[in-house]
């Protein structure tokens, strides 16, 4: 078993080397984490023994060529889908312990979103799409959030807006707002300026930093920018399933 | 579609020939077969070609039966038929051109056998009979028959199983016909030219026309029927019928087997017209099944579209390639739906073949293979080819830019075609353009209307939506924001739950409604053929037995000659019943009140100066199928003679009230001076019988109908056919359902989409449950209530226009169509999204 050691001044990563939750300031933690799929020629590998552990308030890149495995991490560390093997703690709960409606009530609760291709439902005006996490997430006051947290990404005139009658940026930015409702614990982000142009991309990221520094979420973020990357506290390497030896980052870097 | 291998990249290189294309059609074919995304489309194909192909290869059987029974059916190459005796002179012409002859008169009389009394078509028919076909006996009911070359003797009669059963004799007894005696000598088997099975109801009795005489069954007025039988080699009757022609007196008419049995022939074709529409409708719901399973289909291979069209495929390639691809299924389907219907006709014959006929049917002919094959590919292209054909307006663009599709279209440009299709198949099957084009109109009135009122519906429930939770307003909102694609799904619904509710409630209500038309205590018995002189008598003879108000009529036969001056004759009606009408002999009546039961819409009754005058009373739906109007100037031949009337009225009849009641009344002091027979009609509970034997015995030549019999037969008639239209109706309850199923599976991929946004944003499963729950119930509700209208319409109509009586509203039908929509497409959306449910949110959202 790999673990990562490292200490980051400031940063607050620590050890994570015994399956037990054992570091209360870690939201996420991951050990011995696998994950295989069936292909025509087999099994085939995506993630590999896998463990790290990201501290509360981090901001955390995770990086790689294509096909290296990123998004499938992503979407374990979110519960989104299960592993072959291994654990992954969110929160301090093992999402393996938890059946798909105990991780969905996590989700609500600590975890927020933003997509490449922004996800954000079709059916539903702007605002309601802010709404929905709020509402999932049992809150009264969920219109009133919703509309501040549109006002602070500019878009309350557009609230009442389809998410076709908006621009590829706008539409990133109604999910950036949708991300951040409920103040989740965690936002996961994964390509979020992957289909914006460079300009747009630019004022989504800076959005996107600017609202989770104002939250104290922690922030994951796929990307293959190495630019994005920059931005983060510190970046995982991934390559063909495997973590890369860390690289530390230099601060003052972003 | 996804392979694009085939595709050369190399721009000189010529496009790909028809067999390669081919061969990427069926490749496309088994792969998209695999992954199930055409077994919709094919199984609404094969519902359409079988339930035309069922009705085809029975309709094609019971044809074949009755060509090869034509020349039998007349009994003769060539009849005479009057309803006065036949001129002599051509009888003595035929022979003297050395053709056979032999002369037959018929009419319905009632048999006696001590206390009870039967209503029987009396047949007597000369030496000779019959010239075709033969007779054939036995001796006793059911026994083996024999054919013979014989006729009764004099003295004899021979009586069919039906009338031998129902008097309860054996051969050798003896049978009272009019005012003689007669001996049963045999078991009458089969005649040739027998009023055909399918509307003959009275039992059937043979003598010799020598007794005719002497059974003074035959008086003036007598409704009879005369007919001179010939045969002989065609030239001989070609020379006879070419002098016979303009010899001919009034009412004497040439019927060649062509003719023949056209009661029976039209009440076959309204069958077979009832038939084909029932399967047309399936076919019309079939193909509203392939639209919406065929717009799925395309939309899902956009992508592999744009890809092809990269990598150089032409607009033209790719239309070819679906085609083709939609043909070779079209032709599978149509295959095993052939399979089917044929299976399934042997059903249909076993409903109604015995209606046509005792033995068996002939075998079906391969001749419907054709034209079912071909609605296969009529609905597959009205319907199916549209929404594939923007396939080629896909942009290679969408490969960068996934947003981009295929521009929209009119829906005009899209559906136009498959109304067309609709239409050129409804004039095909029905055979009558103007039908087509009224069940084209009606079908396309009701899809506007149905898509006005979803559109209204889908809209009204934008403010519902900040009043509920979050399930309920994300599915609320789905079906507002999806406008138009969740009107077309309500329409869609719709139609297939109108399916539904009319097999079942509809139904019963029509029949119901008829039924009530019918009071318990209806006149069952009808006096026909009274003498003038008897009148009295036989009112005082009802009125002595407790049959008080009973009313007789008179009644006088005359032919319409003529219309303000104008001559008319068959010719002038294109309407059949019209030309029937004319053709034939009116029942004209007088009185001075208006009956019961009757209404005047137009203009006056008479009043006591009108009496003697030249005016008359016309029934509105005599004179709608006449063109006649209040005023007009009605020319009459009765008895030779001319009688002019002016339309003073116009009245309603209640028909099915079971009295007696005609189509043109006079005021009393015109007709009395022509010879006329009297009707009534009366209940008489079972109970009372013997006093109609009395009756007989009385007055001999007063014909008595039971109707009861007439009606439970007429009942049976329209039972067995209601059967096979409702068997028939089985494919569209199948089109139906297919319909359904298309519907709710339309939106599915956006659906599983959604569900895994929503559940990555921390919904439970059962919040996205609640949601579809939602979505789908108020859709399946909208549908279902729109359904109901719908429906009750329809039913409506039905009762009030086609078949005349009061419709009962039924209130359930609401409900149970709201209802079993919301519960109905509710769980089946929910049944749908159930793999999406359970699987892992990051799959889906990934493949989205």
């Amino acid at each position: 078993m790999r673990v990562e050691c490292e200490q980051e001044a400031g940063s607050g990563v620590s050890v994570a080397a015994a399956s037990v939750w054992n570091n209360p300031a870690a939201i996420i933690q991951v050990e011995n984490l696998s994950k295989q799929v069936a292909s025509p020629e087999g099994p085939l590998v995506i993630l590999d023994d896998i463990g790290f552990s990201i501290a509360k308030g981090e901001s955390v890149a995770v990086v790689g060529a294509s096909g290296s495995g990123k998004s499938t991490l992503l979407g374990l560390l979110a519960g989104l889908d299960t592993p072959t093997q291994g654990r992954v703690w969110l929160a301090g709960v093992d999402l393996n312990s938890l059946d798909e409606d105990g991780r969905a009530l996590l989700r609500a609760q600590r975890v927020g979103f933003v997509f490449q291709s922004f996800q954000l439902l079709t059916g539903l005006t702007a605002l309601e799409n802010v709404m929905l996490p709020l509402e999932l997430a049992g809150q009264s006051d969920a219109r009133r959030q919703a509309l501040d947290l549109l006002e602070r990404v500019g878009l309350k005139a557009r609230a009442r807006h389809y998410p076709a009658q908006l621009s590829g940026g706008e539409q990133q930015r109604v999910a950036l707002a949708r991300a951040f409702a409920g103040n989740p614990d965690v936002l996961f982000a994964d390509e979020p300026t992957g289909n914006l142009d460079q300009k747009t991309g630019h004022r989504i990221v800076e959005l996107l930093f600017t609202l989770n520094r104002e939250q104290g979420a922690t922030l994951v973020l796929v990307t293959h920018d190495a630019e994005l990357a920059a931005y983060c506290d510190r970046i995982l390497e991934l390559d063909d399933g495997r973590l890369r030896p860390p690289s530390v980052k230099q601060p003052g870097g972003a | 579609m996804s392979n694009t291998t085939l595709v050369s990249p190399s721009a000189e290189k010529a496009a790909p020939n028809w067999r390669d294309v081919s061969r990427m059609a069926l490749r496309a074919l088994r792969r998209d077969w695999q992954s199930g995304e055409l077994r919709v489309l094919a199984i609404a194909l094969l519902i359409a070609v079988a339930s035309v192909a069922a009705v085809g290869f029975f309709t094609d059987r019971i044809q074949q039966a009755m060509e090869r029974k034509a020349s039998e059916l007349l009994g003769a190459d060539l009849v005479i038929a009057a309803s006065r005796p036949i001129q002599p002179a051509l009888a003595e012409e035929a022979q003297r051109q050395g053709l056979q002859i032999a002369e037959t008169m018929s009419f319905r009389s009632v048999v006696l056998v001590g206390e009870t009394t039967q209503l029987a078509e009396v047949k007597a028919v000369g030496p000779g009979y019959p010239l075709r076909g033969a007779l054939q006996v036995s001796d006793a009911p059911f026994a083996p028959p024999q054919i013979v070359t014989v006729i009764p003797r004099p003295g004899q009669v021979w009586l069919d199983e039906r009338l031998i059963q129902t008097l309860g004799l054996k051969v050798g007894d003896l049978v009272n016909l009019g005012v003689r005696e007669f001996s049963v000598a045999q078991v009458l088997a089969y005649e040739p030219d027998r009023a055909g099975d399918l509307f003959s109801i009275a039992p059937r009795l043979l003598l010799n026309l020598a007794d005719m005489p002497s059974t003074e069954l035959v008086q003036p007025g007598s409704r009879v029927e005369y007919r001179l039988l010939l045969a002989g080699d065609p030239a001989a009757l070609a020379d006879f019928k070419a002098w016979a022609k303009p010899r001919l007196a009034d009412g004497e008419k040439l019927q060649s087997v062509r003719e023949a049995r056209a009661e029976l022939r039209s009440a076959l074709d309204r069958a077979q017209r009832f038939l084909n529409l029932a399967a047309l409708v399936s076919v019309i719901l079939a193909g509203v099944g392939v639209a919406i399973a065929a717009r799925r289909f395309a939309a899902r291979h956009w992508d592999s579209v744009a890809i092809l069209r990269c990598v150089g495929a032409t607009e033209a390639l790719i239309v070819r390639l679906f085609v083709l691809e939609l043909l070779a299924l079209a032709t599978l389907a149509g295959l095993a739906g052939l399979i089917v219907g044929y299976g399934a006709q042997y059903g249909l014959s076993g409903v109604l073949g015995q209606l046509v006929s005792r033995t068996e049917l002939p075998a079906p002919s391969w001749l419907p293979v054709l034209p079912s094959l071909a609605t296969g590919f009529v609905t597959l292209l009205g319907f199916g080819l549209p929404p594939l054909l923007r396939l080629r307006e896909v942009p290679p663009l969408r490969v960068l830019r996934r947003d981009l599709g295929p521009v929209n279209p009119r829906l005009l440009a899209l559906y136009g075609p498959a109304m067309a299709a609709t239409a050129a198949l409804l004039a095909w099957q029905a055979g009558e353009w103007r039908l087509a084009l009224y069940v084209c109109a009606g079908v396309a009135a009701t899809m506007v209307a149905l898509s006005l009122a979803a559109w209204g519906l889908v809209k009204s429930l934008n403010l519902l939506r900040g009043q509920v939770g979050v399930a309920w307003r994300f599915g609320l909102a789905n079906i507002a924001r999806r406008g138009p694609g969740s009107a077309v799904q309500v329409v869609a619904l719709g139609l297939g739950l109108m399916a539904l509710l009319i097999l079942t409630l509809v139904r019963t209500d029509l029949l119901s409604s008829w039924r009530a038309s019918l009071p318990p205590d209806a006149p069952n018995h009808f006096l026909i053929n009274v003498q003038t002189g008897e009148v009295e008598g036989v009112r005082a003879f009802l009125r002595e037995r407790d049959l008080r108000d009973v009313e007789l009529f008179p009644m006088v036969r005359g032919r319409l000659t003529a219309l303000n001056g104008r001559p008319v004759g068959p010719e002038d009606y294109a309407n059949p019943r019209a030309q029937r009408l004319v053709a034939r002999e009116f029942n004209l009546s007088w009185a001075d009140a208006l009956q019961e039961d009757n209404r005047i819409l137009a203009g006056r009754w008479w009043n006591a100066d009108d009496r003697g005058q030249g005016v008359a009373s016309v029934e509105v739906g005599l004179a709608e199928d006449l063109g006649i109007a209040l005023g007009d100037t009605l020319r009459f031949q009765i008895a030779g003679q001319n009688v002019e009337a002016k339309v003073m009225s116009l009245r309603s009849v209640e028909w099915d009230s079971f009295r007696a009641n005609f189509f043109v009344v006079f005021p009393s002091g015109v007709l009395e001076n022509y010879p006329a027979t009297w009707i009534t009609s009366f209940y008489l509970p079972p109970d009372r019988k013997p006093v109609l034997a009395e009756l007989v015995r009385q007055y001999p030549s007063i014909t008595i109908l039971d109707v009861e019999a007439l009606m439970t037969k007429v009942r049976e008639i329209v039972d067995r056919v209601i059967a096979a239209v409702e068997y028939v109706f089985l494919f569209t309850l199948a089109a139906g359902l297919v319909v359904l199923y298309a519907a709710i599976q339309a939106t599915q991929d956006e659906r599983r989409f959604e569900s895994a946004v929503l559940r990555t944003l921390g919904a439970q499963r059962k919040v996205v449950r609640r949601s579809l729950l939602a979505e789908f119930a108020t859709l399946g509700l909208l549908a279902g209530v729109l359904a109901a209208a719908a429906a009750t319409l329809l039913g409506y109509v039905l009762a009030e226009q086609v078949f005349d009586f009061t419709y009962q509203w039924n209130p359930w039908i609401w409900l149970l169509g709201g209802g079993a929509g919301a519960l109905g497409v509710g769980l089946a959306g929910l049944l749908g999204a159930r793999s999406a449910l359970n699987q892992p949110p990051w799959r889906a959202l990934r493949e989205g």
